[in-house]
């Protein structure tokens, strides 16, 4: 191996290493908002609380779209390693397409909200739930644009080391906007229906 | 809603005092231009600077950032003491009470987020790659990004003297008086967007330094033979991580406060305001520790070098940073004890507060203790350093009767409050850092600083501060609450105020000798020149490679295999391993950061003046931006070899 | 200058300092350190306290920074010099151990003190405790006595040895409610009552003041806090009845408006009720239709 090489791969064992300290920053912002939330969550100033919004169905499909992308994200991960391009790209279509599906159905429901008069203006309750929720779906918008850049990249270059370091830690970014989403599906829906 | 937003031409400032400001701005920037022009020195501007990924060049530029950022904030300091010594009883001074308001929040905001954060990435951006024998950071273009946020913040902020003008709720900008509700004009939006951008730039930092550090050591340099700046850095860099992204939160949430009408911290609609003082003390309080310690970090270093000694207690040092970043997190109501939080609540986190002492109290026993039997030469560096102890002594003193819940009941938001982190932050992070500016100028300029001016300067800014903060220290217990633009001479307070603007003036003098120290010792580097590349006979890895050191800092990558590496391989002589020159890779030169800023500082004007399209534009453009830089691969050069050693060749050259 | 000229003009100059400063202080009147009822008292002693146990580890610090820099410096050949020293794990344990000492007595004397100062706590006391419901406005503050039926701006009076109970509510930005003189602040907040419980021992006028930025005209939100014998007291509020203003609904709202000429006004009578429509006015009305809300 090359000192050029060399010097490549241990530079990219660090973008692996800082994407997981980005990470933990970004768990963090996340964390604010899950404790404002936590705190607002009675202040409905008189509107409706989560019990009288939220339709956990609507809320379940959401979350097994969002699990069933993160499952095809992983096999994509899996057939990437494998060296399988045509797989790798037709699994992260799918995620791809998943995902958009996911951030369909969370734009209906903000519209719905939105529409029936209950906007974020409405209460600090709502305010934080928009801002928390929508913290999540920017996330995944910026998750979606990245997907379609390195599909592109993988259908021109293949599945350069490269490009497979690339993928390893959109893979991380999705499974962890997973388990946030499984987060706010507990924090927020859940427990605001249940209380 | 027109192109502009709420942008007119009324939005300008007038004032004689504000239109002074905006001269001297404008002034500066056209004298900067001109200078440019005139030496036609655009290309070099470009080349040598604007396009850079070299973080020594970024870290002198985050110290020219600060320094001037400084000398704003200087400025404003000064208005407060001159606009508080003559503004008695009938005489209002010649400040309105908004404007004075705008001029204290300036001042704290600049202070902290864009003079001391500034001082302290530039150090770290200089000297942590070669204390651990790196050739670079993990992540040279993200550093660039980094620097150019922090300056497109502080642009944006002061941007506010021109058109629309700043908050005037005080440096933190409590709600709700930071609500649209009492504080409708832009003066906040102009605090959010600034901070936001730059705190970005922070936190980007935070990680790139962490990956540094974490995994670019020199071989054989275990955490446990790091030299302490570095220990102390590491510190900070984990306390940023974790605090920064609360702050960027806080931040948005304020924001869309304002900009979406939502109820985060509004009084009516269930908002809640208790919650942001809570949110951002959880970031505030790490904040200071994340200031204090690469201070420490620079006096250990100082401390060590120039008592010819090894640190006193390494091991009681680490385990000291490691105490203090954890209990910082476990402190923030300490600053509102006067919320009515309830007995338990509050002596809990007052006995959190008092117990950082100690872990901060044997860090300084571990410095005298480095100076007991050694040769203590009192360099200006070392001067800083004793004027240290002196005022974080007080200071601490005064933390911990702050920190009885009772007893900040009678000391909370008056001067005595003011006095007391102006002694920690001036005296503990403001002379850390000029300590370490002035220990590490010449290895980047290859020429020392003039040791008399720099005396001088020590001299009146360590008295001008016992003049200027023990007047605040008395009034305060007289009663005198922060953030006054008048009172009643009837309260004696009259006299003290005085004092504490003569103080000030001695401090400003003392700034004046920098000046002309920087100046004289430019002139004069002939004198000066340091041409062994160890010119205070130092002790770690640094003082090993040529001053300024090479782009690539270590042509030879050193082995490492104690604590004071470079002082044991003075000491044991050990032979230079024969010279065997590789090529070397390095990031190339890219406007890109620049660039990407600039579209932030877009996206925040936009912001600020409700000019959405802008905000979108600049935020698609950020996207493209990163989209492109990512899709290209080749971000590297080689330099060879022969170049390697055509270059080290004439480093030596040099030097004989 | 020789170095001995040199400390010799230092200290006498230092020595003149000093003097001038402890004339000057001697003299000026610092409400803090000069307490006039027990809450303020037990502040006092408190940072006296902090301040004494401090100089246990604050004493060893000064010397040894002036006396390691004497004897060390590096003119001095005769000093030791240890360039391997660089630790000890005896010496290191006293400055983990000692402070640790000291800051442990500080947690026993925060905790105790903490509960006993709680500003929620009503004070012992034979005599009956005065209410007092305090409004911080923009910029100014109200004084409501509900036992009393009267109420004042700017101005309020109180019996001595009499246990006063502050109940406090803002209808502004937060503010801070401190009588430095008495005892210890606490912040007024909109939408919800917070207490403080003070007595004055000694009649006199304090100095009453806002110690949290509140807008434009903060620096005016500064108040008289006079301490009388009760007949005084009662005098005061017979006067205050002869008044010719209410404080209706009316009233309150032109009073509530922002404004910083610093007022003195009184009032004979005050609506039933006033401060907890005040608190609860932050509350949601109880119908309250989405149209409203801004949408």
């Amino acid at each position: 191996m090359s000192r050029v090489e060399t010097a490549r791969q241990e530079a990219e064992s660090k973008t692996l290493f800082g994407f997981w300290v980005y990470l933990m920053t970004d768990s963090v912002l996340f964390a604010s908002f899950f404790a404002t939330f936590a705190v607002l969550r009675n202040s409905t100033y008189g509107g409706p609380s989560g019990e009288t919004l939220f339709s956990l169905p609507f809320v379940l499909a959401e979350t097994l779209i969002l699990l069933t992308s993160s499952f095809s994200c992983g096999l994509a991960i899996l057939s990437a390693r494998q060296g399988q391009k045509n797989r790798v790209l037709w699994l992260f279509g799918l995620t791809f397409l998943l995902g958009l599906a996911f951030l369909g159905l969370e734009l209906h429901e903000f519209s719905h909200l939105y529409y029936e008069g209950n906007g974020w203006r409405r209460s600090g309750f709502l305010s934080a739930f928009f801002s928390l929720v929508g913290t999540h779906g920017l996330h995944i918008t910026a998750g979606l644009i990245w997907m379609a850049v390195m599909m592109s990249k993988v259908r021109s270059a293949g599945l350069t080391p490269f490009n497979l370091k690339r993928l390893t830690m959109l893979s991380l970014f999705w499974h962890f906007l997973d388990i946030i989403w499984i987060f706010i599906f507990t924090v927020v829906y859940l427990l605001g229906v249940a209380s | 809603m027109s192109l502009l937003g709420r942008l007119n031409l009324q939005a300008i400032q007038h004032g004689w005092v504000i239109a002074a400001g905006q001269l001297t701005l404008v002034g500066v920037m056209l004298l900067v231009l001109g200078y440019l022009t005139f030496t036609k020195r655009w290309k070099w501007l470009w080349r040598e600077w604007l396009t850079t990924v070299d973080p020594k060049r970024i870290g002198v530029m985050y110290i020219l950032f600060a320094g001037l950022m400084g000398l704003r904030g200087l400025t404003d300091a000064a208005m407060m003491r001159a606009q508080q010594a003559v503004s008695v009883g009938g005489n209002h001074g010649f400040l309105s009470p908004d404007h004075y308001q705008q001029i204290f929040t300036a001042h704290g905001t600049i202070m902290i987020f864009f003079l001391a954060m500034g001082l302290m990435f530039g150090l770290i951006n200089l000297v942590v790659p070669l204390q651990i024998g790196s050739r670079d950071v993990a992540f040279p273009f993200l550093n660039a990004t980094s620097f150019w946020l922090y300056a497109m913040g502080g642009m944006l902020l002061n941007l506010s003297l021109v058109i629309g003008g700043f908050a005037a709720t005080g440096w933190l900008a409590y709600p709700p008086l930071s609500e649209l509700a009492y504080s409708p004009g832009v003066g906040v939006d102009y605090w959010i967007w600034g901070l936001q951008v730059a705190g970005i730039g922070s936190l980007l930092s935070g990680i790139n330094f962490m990956v540094t550090i974490l995994r670019m050591r020199a071989p054989g340099m275990s955490l446990m033979k790091m030299p302490m700046f570095c220990w102390s850095v590491l510190g900070s860099l984990s306390l940023i991580i974790f605090a920064f992204p609360i702050l960027t939160a806080t931040l948005t949430m304020l924001a869309l406060d304002r900009t979406l009408g939502m109820h985060f911290f509004t009084s009516y609609y269930g908002g809640n305001p208790m919650m942001y003082v809570n949110l951002i003390w959880a970031w505030g309080h790490p904040e200071v520790y994340i200031l204090i310690l690469p201070a420490f970090g620079v006096f250990s270093e100082v401390v060590a070098t120039f008592s010819r000694k090894p640190l006193f207690g390494y091991k009681s040092m680490v385990w000291a940073i490691w105490g203090i970043v954890l209990l910082s997190f476990l402190v923030w109501l300490h600053h509102f004890f006067t919320m009515g939080a309830g007995a338990d609540v509050n002596a809990f986190f007052g006995i959190m507060t008092m117990a950082i002492a100690v872990p901060t109290g044997v860090k300084i026993f571990n410095w005298l203790f480095t100076m007991y039997r050694g040769r203590v030469r009192f360099a200006t560096p070392m001067l800083w350093f004793m004027g240290f102890v002196a005022l974080f002594t007080v200071g601490g003193v005064a933390g911990v009767i702050m920190a009885l819940p009772p007893a900040d009941f009678q000391l909370h938001n008056s001067l005595f409050l003011v006095a007391h982190f102006h002694t920690m932050i001036v005296g503990g992070v403001v002379f850390g850092y000029l300590a370490g500016l002035t220990y590490w100028f010449p290895k980047f300029t290859g020429f020392k600083l003039n040791e008399r001016l720099g005396r001088y300067a020590f001299y009146c800014w360590f008295f001008g501060f016992l003049l200027a903060f023990v007047p605040l220290y008395i009034l305060g217990l007289m009663g005198a609450t922060r953030r006054l633009d008048h009172y009643d001479p009837s309260l004696g307070w009259h006299q003290l105020f005085i004092v504490a603007g003569i103080g000030v003036a001695v401090i400003c003098a003392g700034v004046g000798f920098q000046v002309l120290q920087l100046i004289v010792s430019i002139r004069q580097r002939k004198q000066n020149l340091d041409t062994t590349g160890d010119p205070w006979n130092g002790r770690t890895l640094e003082w090993s490679t040529a001053s300024p050191p090479p782009a690539y800092n270590y042509a030879v990558i050193p082995n490492v295999e104690n604590k004071d590496a470079f002082w044991a391989m003075k000491k044991l002589k050990t032979p230079l391993p024969e010279t065997r020159y590789e090529s070397i890779t390095m990031p190339k030169n890219t406007i890109m950061p620049l660039v990407i800023a600039s579209f932030a500082f877009a996206l925040g004007f936009g912001m600020i003046w409700h000019m959405y399209w802008l905000s979108i534009l600049g935020l698609l453009a950020i996207i493209s931006c990163i989209v492109i830089r990512g899709s290209a691969d080749e971000h590297e050069y080689v330099l060879s070899a022969a170049q390697v050693r055509q270059t080290e060749e004439a480093l030596k050259e040099r030097y004989v | 200058m020789s170095t001995k000229t040199k400390t010799v003009v230092g200290v006498v100059i230092a020595v003149f300092i000093l003097f001038i400063a402890a004339t000057y202080l001697r003299s000026a009147n610092i409400p803090v350190l000069e307490p006039a009822g027990p809450i303020g008292q037990k502040e006092k002693r408190l940072i006296v306290e902090a301040v004494l146990l401090s100089l246990v580890v604050v004493i060893p610090v000064y010397v040894m920074l002036v006396g390691f820099a004497w004897r060390y410096r590096e003119g001095n050949k005769k000093a030791k010099y240890s360039p391997e020293l660089d630790g000890s794990r005896p010496l290191e344990s006293i400055w983990w151990g000692v402070p640790i000492i000291l800051i442990t007595i500080l947690a026993v004397i925060a905790w105790r003190s903490s509960h006993e100062l709680d500003p929620f706590r009503s004070l012992s006391s034979t005599k009956p405790p005065l209410d007092i419901q305090v409004v911080a406005l923009d910029w100014k503050w109200l004084f409501i006595y509900p036992q009393q039926d009267v109420a004042s701006v700017n101005y309020f009076r109180m019996p001595v040895d009499r246990p006063i109970n502050f109940q406090i509510t803002s209808d502004a930005p937060m503010n801070s409610f401190w009588i430095p003189q008495l005892g210890g602040q606490i912040y007024a907040m909109s939408g919800m009552a917070t207490q403080l419980h003070l007595e004055a021992t000694k009649t006199g006028d304090y100095l009453g003041e806002s110690a949290n930025i509140s807008g434009e005209g903060f620096a005016d939100m500064h108040f008289t806090a006079a301490a009388t014998s009760q007949p005084d007291f009662d005098a005061w509020v017979r006067g205050l009845k002869k008044s010719p203003n209410i404080l209706g609904q009316t009233a309150y709202d032109r009073l509530a408006r922002p404004g910083h000429d610093n007022l003195v006004a009184y009032y004979a009578s005050a609506q039933a009720g006033l401060f907890d429509q005040i608190v609860n006015k932050y509350e949601a009305p109880v119908y309250f239709a989405p149209a409203e809300a801004g949408l």
